[in-house]
């Protein structure tokens, strides 16, 4: 992701209406503009504008099917943020069991 | 009332054929793939199997589509758990396509029956973690995650 891709993904995301809407699209993936609409307080316009943004940021993907359009939560940029900033503890906490486990052998061989 | 389905897209540094070689090569595969490999020679009606690097099957089922570098499609069910492989099978898909100088892959993975389901549920905590290596070897030479 280049740092632009990156300011779409945090713009996109600072907004409780977008974020409400990726929780529906976890919940309910693939439905279309006029599904999504149902059960939330917003216009179909101020939803469908607010979908454009996720689209934009690869937090929401359209597939077109026929004559619908069925919108899905991409898990793809949050998943990068996650293995930017948490994937190298995780490496390091594998590594420290594998310095531990190492550890054990070696005094049980002495 | 919509199926069970996960969709994935990337946007990954590399051409459309280094893509499809990543996802059908079983060598380069074991690199991001936590040490599974797919086997398969990726032809339709061709079987299709996932192996553990103890060599355990957990996945198996048969080629369906096959369109080098740009589409594949993998009738895919569990057989590692019972109650995933009651489910029965699931259809896996790879869109493979050059946008500009990157490449777009699309993985969507959807079972033909009501929601919820727990093999939906159980690959959509893998994919995330297979791909995002997967792009990272590509780009980098390197996984982010190298255990499961």
């Amino acid at each position: 992701m280049t740092a632009e891709d990156d300011d779409k993904v945090f713009k996109a995301l600072a907004d409780a209406s977008r974020r409400e809407l990726l929780d529906r699209l976890r919940r309910d993936a693939g439905i279309t503009l006029g599904e999504l609409c149902e059960g939330h307080d917003m216009s179909r316009q101020a939803v469908s504008k607010h979908l454009a943004l996720l689209e934009d940021a690869n937090l929401v993907v359209a597939i077109r099917q026929g004559r619908e359009k069925l919108h899905y939560l991409n898990p793809a940029p949050i998943g990068a943020i996650y293995s930017r900033w948490i994937g190298r503890f995780e490496r390091e906490r594998i590594q420290a069991l594998e310095n531990l486990k190492q550890a054990l052998k070696e005094s049980k061989d002495d | 009332m919509t199926k069970p389905e996960f969709v994935y897209v990337t946007y990954i540094q590399t051409t459309p054929d280094k893509l499809w070689d990543a996802i059908t090569n079983p060598e380069f595969m074991k690199q991001y793939w936590f040490g599974c490999r797919c086997e398969s020679d990726f032809k339709p009606g061709s079987s299709w199997k996932l192996v553990y690097p103890n060599g355990d099957i957990t996945d198996s089922g048969e080629i369906v589509e096959s369109d080098p570098p740009k589409h594949l499609a993998i009738r895919w069910r569990n057989e590692w758990k019972p109650e995933l492989k009651a489910e029965g099978y699931s259809l896996c898909t790879f869109e493979i396509e050059a946008v500009g100088k990157v490449t777009k892959l699309t993985v969507r993975h959807v079972i033909d029956r009501e929601p919820p389901s727990k093999l939906i549920e159980a690959v959509s905590g893998g994919w995330p973690r297979i791909l995002s290596n997967l792009k990272s070897l590509l780009e980098t030479g390197k996984v982010v995650l190298e255990n499961k």
